[in-house]
């Protein structure tokens, strides 16, 4: 039998204890272990960006991250990006904008789209380009995507 | 595949575990190219040893005028260092193009080096700084110049007990600069056609008195070519100088034909770039 490392971890807030291999990514412990698949597995090499979540306040890809190198970490998923029922900005202009068609891509996106208005709560279009360029997309040809962040980010600074 | 996970906090723990390894042993870094290699069964691990809790491995520190940056710190934190950007901005281009923002938050200088692609962004920057690797193994230290570490695409020198701690860029001369640029058909997200590190120094009188030009992705390892250094070297970084370079660079050039661009289209590119990123250099300098 293979060897299982003892995981202590806090995901969204809420307190997680898991047992994992340690070929295992967070990505998988996250969608198989602990049934949170709100977060994506687009290309699983770390080129697509749709498995973004944060570790520690580090944004990274979920599927380039071991779950034994999280045990004792902070994970941010996009399960807790609305606060109950009430969606963020971000996620409430993506919808009244179409900034999600299929939606593979829109968790990491999301998930992208915060941490770069934590630290900027005013960028420039072509600052959002170059912040989500790690986050591909199938389908909405991206425009759509950045007038979401722009309006989210208006709507936030109160503009 | 039963793969054993480790996450030493000292050095000594670390190499002692790579040397009593009974299997294959892999360093976990920032990990953003060994996962993958695990993910897509390119290796096979029985072991592996993560070096990102031993302190010394994520510290950027001032040493002797210059800076020790550990091997294993994330390419975020580089590039937030104020002083770093300031005394190397063409080290911070490098690592500023490695993958995207995700990656860079866990991808460090150390792996970039060790994964031995020739196409790595921070590696010709490195090299063309003069940075010395600090390597420590059962054996000992030794320091070892970066140019001394890849002999071939995924292969380097270090023994399979070895572990670079730290890189040391020296203090800054007056009046030095350095650059990196890359040619990629995209502007993110993507890997060197052909990528130029130079860093140069001038003298009061604006006369180039040194300079190391680094070649990526042009060959099986990243070169350090000494013609185009002597291009550069003893001229003001003129055009005539600056054609001189063109032509070492494409002339030092051992390139592949791959979906990225022939050879031919390599030698010309290298030419071009390595005159963009002199003239580059040479603004730096200037400022300086
Ligand atoms: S699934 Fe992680 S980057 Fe694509
Ligand atoms: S909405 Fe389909 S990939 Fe972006």
């Amino acid at each position: 039998m293979s060897k299982k490392y003892h995981i202590t971890t806090t995901v969204n807030g809420d307190d997680y204890e898991y047992l994992c291999e340690a070929q295992q990514t967070l990505l998988d412990v996250l969608r198989d272990e602990l049934m949170l698949a709100g977060t994506k597995e687009g290309c699983a090499t770390g080129d697509c960006g749709a498995c973004t979540v944060m570790v520690d306040g580090t944004m990274v890809c979920s599927c380039l991250v071991l779950a034994v190198e999280t045990d004792g970490a902070k994970v941010d998923t996009i399960e807790g990006m609305a606060n109950g029922n009430e969606l963020h900005p971000l996620q409430r202009k993506f919808l009244e904008l179409n900034g999600s068609q299929c939606g593979i891509c829109t968790p990491g996106i999301l998930i992208a789209a915060r941490a770069l208005l934590e630290r900027n709560p005013d960028p420039t279009e072509t600052e959002i380009r170059y912040w989500l360029a790690g986050n591909l997309c199938r389908c909405t040809g991206y425009d759509k995507i950045i007038r979401s962040v722009q309006a989210a980010a208006r709507e936030m600074r109160g503009a | 595949m039963d793969v054993r996970y480790e996450a030493p906090e000292t050095l000594q723990a670390a190499v002692a575990l790579l040397a009593g390894a009974t299997g294959p042993a892999k360093i976990l870094a920032g990990g953003t190219d060994v996962i993958v290699q695990m993910e897509t069964d390119l290796i096979e691990p029985s072991l592996l040893v993560d070096i990102k809790k031993i302190p010394e491995l994520r510290q950027i520190a001032f040493e002797n005028g210059g800076f020790r940056i550990g091997a294993a710190v994330p390419g975020m934190d580089i590039m937030g260092h104020k002083a770093l950007a300031k005394a190397w901005p063409g080290v911070l281009d490098g690592v500023k193009l490695i993958g995207s923002i995700q990656v860079r938050g866990r991808a460090s200088i150390g792996g970039n080096l060790c994964n031995g692609s020739p196409a790595a962004d921070s590696v010709p920057p490195l090299i063309a700084a003069g940075a010395i690797a600090r390597i420590i193994g059962s054996k000992g230290t030794r320091e070892v110049p970066v140019e001394q570490i890849p002999v071939g695409p995924g292969k380097t020198s270090l023994a399979s007990d070895e572990i670079i701690a730290s890189f040391f860029l020296p203090a800054r001369a007056p009046h030095s600069g350095d650059a990196y640029q890359r040619f990629t058909p995209r502007t993110e997200m993507d890997i060197a056609v052909v990528g130029v590190g130079v860093n140069l120094t001038l003298d009061k009188g604006g006369t180039c008195t040194a300079a190391r030009v680094a070649l990526g992705a042009v060959a099986p390892t990243v070169l350090l070519s000494k013609e185009c250094a002597d291009a550069l070297i003893g001229s003001k970084v003129d055009d005539v100088a600056l054609e001189k370079l063109a032509a070492a660079a494409s002339a030092a050039c051992r390139p592949i034909d791959d979906k990225r661009g022939t050879k031919e289209y390599r030698i010309k590119v290298a030419g071009v770039l390595a005159k963009r990123t002199a003239q580059q250099a040479l603004e730096v300098a200037r400022k300086s």
